[in-house]
């Protein structure tokens, strides 16, 4: 019975892992897209912040372009939809989706908080990591200058 | 003059439930009569003064004193009324003040009606739920104060966040809370259980009907909350998976298994040791729960850096709630011991398997929920894990449950014959076939996933007809048919309510996932799209004016084969405080469709983004909810835990005696 019980939890436990592994989602910058370091034919998601003046919408009216940077590298994006409420030029910004062939990230969800201020933290840090690779690179430069 | 007097009734507040406490546990302890007889109107008393307080919190809203600090960042003197009040619960500080308020309410409700409880176990019970509110007081006292002035203080205040004005999030909160905090007595009884060593059939039934109506709460309260992303976020989805839902889903999945395994420890002395635990574990989830969405951890781990005193003191309630109790139970529970033994096939082995089901889902939501917060908070890098997973555990994990709940009701204690069940449910099975072979064609489309949910609906609602039935029949033959259905307890009528509430549910999650279809179009004044057979005319957005927004809105008629059906206004609204642009879909309800449909973008001058939904049997969703929280409602308020008032002390007596 205990044998039986047992059995059954440790089935539903290897279970929910193999789902686990199955489904987890990475998360990526700009940068990391542009170097090549993303999986290839599997969803991830990429931060950043919106480029400004970059939003541009295709002649169906409903598919949107547009470039999401970490300060460092731009990525073109794709969407097909309605954009969130506080979605902005300048803004904070975390889309879902597949990398294509062409270089293209094709995002099927797009996600900005709804809270003025806000910055999904994913969007920030790739903007931190980002600039503190260009400030180490300074440094190199400044100090291979000396 | 008053958030003063807030402040010094939360102070007395807090003096009270440290008496409570003292009196309650170390009363019990010594065998002090005088003590533990103290408890009750101590308790009593810090209800009275956190109620003041609250009030007082409320008046400060109500009258738009920008003077203090809370107020003046969660609301506006141009805020409506009914907003102003909810208001008081819209932030972090307010909120924990609901959550106390909760509580004192619940522990003012066990001191009513515990009359025929032994005084020792009230002592401990009101003891436990005194330190429970004591820990919440001295948070709020030292970290997060509502009534802390603000100087200079701001002409006006910043406006509640317009996500939350709107009717179902005024009532969500307290909902969510009051299931929350009223696993506080479940836990209480357990600690009490284990503090007195003795946990007997009474003890149970003590502790079911007040952990039923927890229940009710929390599946009202989840229930509000998936009803207002559904029809405020804009996108149709009615439940995302989102840390902040599964905050609240944790607690509901182990609650349910709670109520579960108490019936068995009340009918037959089973499980004891187990469902201590489980009462433990469901409200170190709430805790959880409460603090996974106020503490501002899931928006940042890192917010927890910003403001150290919160997050600490957070983490040193959860470790000493948690941990406490469960140090207690490692050392109390080998006295408990296991109760009756049953044969692999009876109710006890099929209720086994539904708690092995309820822990394994709640196990598998919580690895989803905190490892992708743990990874982040270590540094490892970021990660989410979205609705696939969470959908890909959950149809295999509740299918199994879902067979199970047609079965378990009929099966015998102790022991079940197989060929009997199999005879007895030949009708309710030949029922389910029947409907997973036909109805999805009647929809237009067979497919395998949604046969089998038709399926699993269908056995649970035909299983409970043939148990009304087998009730009925068994109920003294040769009286009328209204004597023989008022002699089936209230409890047995609750219990399918509750069951029929999950076959509801199921029928249209089901028929949702499968059926449902959207379109976003590009549409000018005058332009028609088709979808789910209705078409929709976009006849412009004109604008208008709220009481603290301006709004876009979309005027689109609907009609069917021609002949008109509703006319529909979706607005695009920019609340003027915050200028924070909010999608505010319109949906026409009916009982076997809405039609759903929200602006999204202007992209010239007349033509707008539109998004259309067409979402079959959605609102049976929320009607499967509504019905299960009545049937415990229901089951709840059954006669025998009110008037075995004598019975169960004399057991008591008796258990006593022997230990």
């Amino acid at each position: 019975m205990i044998a039986v019980g047992l059995a059954a939890l440790s089935a539903a436990a290897a279970f929910v892992l193999a789902a686990f592994r199955e489904n987890l989602v990475f998360f990526f910058t700009p940068t990391q897209v542009e170097a090549k370091q993303v999986p290839q034919g599997r969803a991830f998601r990429i931060g950043g912040m919106v480029v400004p003046g970059s939003v541009k919408r295709r002649a169906d009216g409903v598919t949107v372009q547009l470039l999401v940077t970490d300060t460092a590298k731009d990525v073109p994006v794709v969407y097909r939809g309605i954009l969130p409420d506080l979605f902005k030029e300048g803004k904070g910004v975390v889309t879902q989706g597949k990398l294509g062939d062409d270089g293209v990230f094709y995002a099927s969800e797009v996600l900005a908080k709804h809270d003025e201020n806000y910055m999904p933290p994913a969007a920030a840090d790739a903007i931190k990591q980002a600039q503190s690779i260009n400030e180490k690179a300074t440094h190199t430069l400044v100090g291979g200058g000396k | 003059m008053i958030p003063e007097l807030g402040q010094l009734a939360l102070a007395l507040a807090l003096c009270l439930a440290i008496a409570q406490t003292l009196l309650g546990i170390a009363g019990a302890a010594r065998g002090q009569a005088v003590w533990m007889a103290a408890t009750r109107p101590v308790a009593r008393g810090q209800f009275v003064f956190v109620a003041i307080a609250f009030l007082c919190l409320t008046a400060s809203f109500v009258n738009n004193d920008f003077t203090v600090a809370y107020v003046a960042s969660n609301s506006n003197s141009a805020l409506p009324l009914h907003y102003r009040i909810a208001g008081v619960w819209g932030g972090h500080e307010g909120s924990m003040l609901l959550w106390v308020l909760m509580l004192s309410v619940w522990t003012f409700g066990v001191t009513l009606f515990s009359r025929h409880l032994p005084l020792e176990m009230v002592a401990r019970v009101l003891g436990v739920m005194g330190l429970v509110s004591l820990g919440f007081l001295l948070f709020i006292l030292f970290t997060s104060n509502p009534f802390l002035r603000v100087f200079p203080s701001p002409a006006d205040g910043r406006d509640l966040n317009p996500l939350l004005q709107d009717p179902g999030m005024v009532m969500h909160p307290p909902m969510l809370y009051m299931g929350y905090v009223g696993f506080s007595i479940a836990f209480s009884f357990a600690v009490a259980a284990l503090l007195s060593g003795r946990l007997d059939a009474a003890w149970a039934r003590w502790s079911r009907p007040w952990t039923t109506a927890a229940w009710c709460f929390l599946t009202i309260g989840i229930a509000l909350g998936s009803g207002w992303a559904y029809y405020e976020l804009g996108w149709g989805g009615w439940w995302f998976w989102d840390p902040v839902e599964n905050a609240s889903f944790m607690p509901w999945l182990t609650g349910t298994a709670l109520i579960h395994s108490l019936a068995v420890t009340e009918k037959r002395g089973a499980f004891r040791s187990w469902t201590v635990l489980l009462a433990i574990v469901v409200f170190a989830l709430s805790l959880l729960g409460t603090f996974l969405v106020r503490s501002g951890v899931l928006t940042s781990v890192h917010a927890f850096a910003t403001d150290p005193t919160r997050g600490i003191f957070i983490l040193a309630l959860l470790a000493l709630v948690i941990g406490g109790s469960l140090l207690l139970y490692v050392w109390r529970a080998p006295k408990v011991g296991l109760g009756g033994g049953f044969e692999p096939l009876s109710r006890e082995s099929m209720l086994l398997a539904n708690n092995v089901i309820f822990a394994s889902a709640a196990g598998s939501v919580l690895l989803g929920t905190l490892y992708p917060l743990a990874l982040d908070a270590s540094g490892l890098g970021k990660i989410s894990v979205g609705p696939p997973y969470f959908e890909t555990v959950f149809v295999p994990l509740m299918a199994p449950a879902l067979f199970l709940m047609g079965v378990g009701p009929l099966a015998r204690w102790k022991k079940a014959s197989l060929p009997d069940l199999a005879s007895r449910l030949r009708w309710a099975a030949a029922a389910a076939v029947l409907a997973a072979l036909a109805l999805p064609f009647a929809m237009g489309r067979w497919g395998a996933l949604v046969a089998l949910g038709l399926l699993l609906a269908a056995w649970v609602a035909a299983s409970g007809f043939v148990q009304l039935y087998e009730k009925v029949r068994n109920a003294a033959s040769g009286a009328s048919a209204w004597t023989r259905l008022s002699s089936v307890p209230r409890a047995t009528y609750g219990m399918l309510l509750a069951h029929f509430g999950v076959a509801v549910f199921v029928v249209g999650v089901t028929l949702v996932k499968a059926y449902e279809s959207e379109k976003d179009v590009r549409m000018e004044p005058g332009d028609t799209v088709e979808v789910g057979g209705y078409t929709f005319r976009f006849d412009g957005v004109r604008d208008v004016t709220g009481p603290n927004y301006v709004a876009g809105r979309g005027h689109i008629a609907v009609t069917r084969n021609g002949s008109f059906v509703t006319t529909l206004y979706p607005e695009k609204r920019i609340y003027r405080v915050q200028n924070q642009p909010m999608t505010e879909a319109a949906i026409d309800t009916g009982l076997t469709r809405d039609l759903y449909v929200s602006l999204g973008d202007s992209v010239s001058n007349t033509a707008w983004v539109v998004r259309v939904h067409h979402k079959p049997f959605v609102d049976w969703i929320w009607g499967g909810c509504l019905l299960m929280a009545l049937g415990g409602a229901l089951a709840a308020s059954d006669r025998r835990y009110r008037l075995a008032a004598r019975r169960p002390r004399e057991q008591y007596a008796a258990a006593a005696e022997m230990t």
